[in-house]
């Protein structure tokens, strides 16, 4: 028995994808092909490991379309026929990958849908483990695949897609972080290092870097009991340091095209936190710069609220509280920015109002619990 | 990607536009009723948004802590509480506005005279998973 190498498995998966869909599979199709392909790898492998993985998975995922097609065809009563030999078609395109990935963020199809079907369509995860990320029922997450699929069943496969909705799903998938038995953030880290050796593109590899850079500072976000431990905080020697200095070097090179975006903007605020050897280093003048380049990329109050902590530490909180002023108090964090520069300047009481509205108001449990913890903190103080 | 849950109530919610109780119906009423939840629990099913749907009996139990050593306490049901949850149905939705579009169509269930209930539906969002990439500086 060797055991299986789950994550060379997975890589192949775009590229025998490609080479069945180049051959005349429907897309649709040959995605169920692959999938029963991998699954049949897995049973198999252990015990009779290929000398050609790739060319094994193209074998078998062809015989599994086949079959399936003759299948549909008997029930349907099509005189139809398929040939066996596969035809001959153009030679696997090297850009099979990219226009997976492509079609699979094709911006037709929702942001959930388009997350779901590059998490098994590129990524070779199976329906179960995509359904248990994201806590759904499997048939749930079974009928959105397909509907996915059809959604993408008129797109042409050499059609060249949009970068930036293909970043866009990865961004979303790293988001989602880590809940069952499947490492969000880890599988699209993979599919962006992927994405990034497919195509030649600045922010590509931007993306990439701002993962790897938040990445290497998971361990040190959640303390032994769950709760968030915030960036001024984090015991700085949990930080991964390979996984900064590789960021790093990808973002450096990336900024060195001089094509700017707002995944590389991000990423440099992150590697100038990942930079500092304690908070009180950190170059907040530096910060609050690539906020206002963030801030003319995208235009959004998200960044400029962001913005206003930055220009807090820079500047001083009553700096960071004028920059606030400037904002919509509507704004998701809103009360937890201003709570947070009030206490910064001083004036307990209000930060502690505001740390329980924040508390209210947050997303999440993870930041609720925080915010609820400073409230206390400010509310049962000695000295009040 | 956002789940929201959506709470029906037997009561504490405003009274609905058609407000028969449903022990007023005919059979048909009821079964067209029942058949209307079934198809729209289905039609989520097959959209890839639906997770979960339950029913809750009228009646429950209070039940707390009496100390080491001791059985809980129990008591109830209150005749006088005022909000009683009848049920649920949880769905995975891309944006708040289809959470809303969803709710609006299950308030449309049939109910006496084969008229819409226009019942109140609870919206709630669930507390997210912290995403990776914090949104603040602070965090």
């Amino acid at each position: 028995m060797t055991p299986i190498d789950e994550a060379l498995l997975r890589s192949l998966t775009p590229g025998v994808l490609g080479v069945l869909v180049r051959r005349g599979a429907d897309f649709a199709a040959a995605e169920d092909a692959v999938q029963d392909a991998l699954v049949e790898a897995v049973r198999v492998w252990p015990d009779d490991p290929p000398r050609d993985a790739k060319g094994w998975l193209v074998t078998v995922a062809w015989r599994k379309f086949l079959d399936a097609t003759r299948a549909d065809a008997a029930r349907r009563r099509r005189e139809d026929r398929v040939d066996e030999e596969p035809p001959p078609g153009p030679a696997p395109g090297t850009d099979d990958t990219l226009q997976l990935y492509f079609l699979c963020a094709h911006p037709s199809l929702t942001p959930s849908s388009a997350v779901a079907l590059t998490l098994r369509a590129v990524g070779g995860l199976t329906t179960r483990q995509i359904a248990q990320a994201y806590l759904v029922p499997e048939a749930t997450m079974a009928q959105r695949i397909s509907r996915a699929k059809r959604t993408v069943s008129g797109v042409r496969f050499d059609q060249p897609g949009d970068v930036a909705t293909v970043l866009r799903v990865l961004y979303l998938v790293f988001n989602e972080g880590y809940s069952g038995d499947v490492d969000l953030s880890a599988e699209a880290i993979r599919l962006t290092r992927q994405l990034a050796a497919a195509i030649d593109h600045p922010e590509v590899a931007g993306l990439l870097a701002l993962m790897l850079l938040h990445h290497a500072r998971r361990a040190a976000r959640t303390a032994p009991d769950g709760g968030l431990v915030p960036l001024a905080e984090q015991d700085r020697s949990r930080w991964d340091t390979k996984a900064i200095a590789e960021g790093v070097g990808i973002l450096q090179a990336a900024l060195a095209r001089d094509r700017l975006g707002e995944f590389q903007a991000q990423a440099a605020i992150a590697a100038l936190h990942a930079d500092a050897p304690t908070v009180e280093e950190t170059d907040w003048v530096q910060i609050v710069e690539w906020y206002d380049e963030l801030a003319r990329l995208t235009d959004s109050p998200v960044v400029r609220l962001n913005r206003a902590v930055a220009v807090g530490e820079a500047d001083g909180p009553r700096a960071g509280l004028a920059a606030l002023a400037a904002l919509d108090d509507a704004l998701p964090r809103y009360a937890a920015v201003a709570a947070y520069l009030h206490e910064r300047d001083g004036d307990l009481t209000t930060a502690a109002r505001l740390y329980t509205e924040a508390a209210h108001k947050a997303p999440n449990i993870a930041e609720r619990d925080y915010l609820t913890r400073q409230a206390a903190r400010l509310n049962t103080r000695r000295d009040r | 990607m956002a789940k929201y849950l959506l709470l029906k109530h037997y009561r504490g919610a405003p009274a609905a536009v058609n407000d028969v109780p449903m022990d007023q119906w005919t059979p048909e009423e009821i079964s067209a009723h029942v058949q209307y939840m079934n198809d729209f629990a289905a039609r989520l099913e097959k959209t890839g948004e639906f997770v979960d749907s339950q029913a809750l009996a009228p009646e429950g139990t209070f039940v707390r802590y009496d100390g080491e050593g001791r059985p809980p306490v129990t008591d109830g049901p209150f005749a006088e509480t005022k909000d009683v949850i009848a049920g649920w149905m949880i769905i995975d939705v891309d944006s708040y506005e289809r959470a809303v579009e969803l709710a609006g169509e299950l308030s449309a269930a049939p109910g006496a005279g084969g008229k819409p209930i226009h019942e109140w539906l609870e919206l709630r969002p669930f507390l997210g998973a912290s995403p990776t990439i914090p949104e603040c500086t602070f965090k």
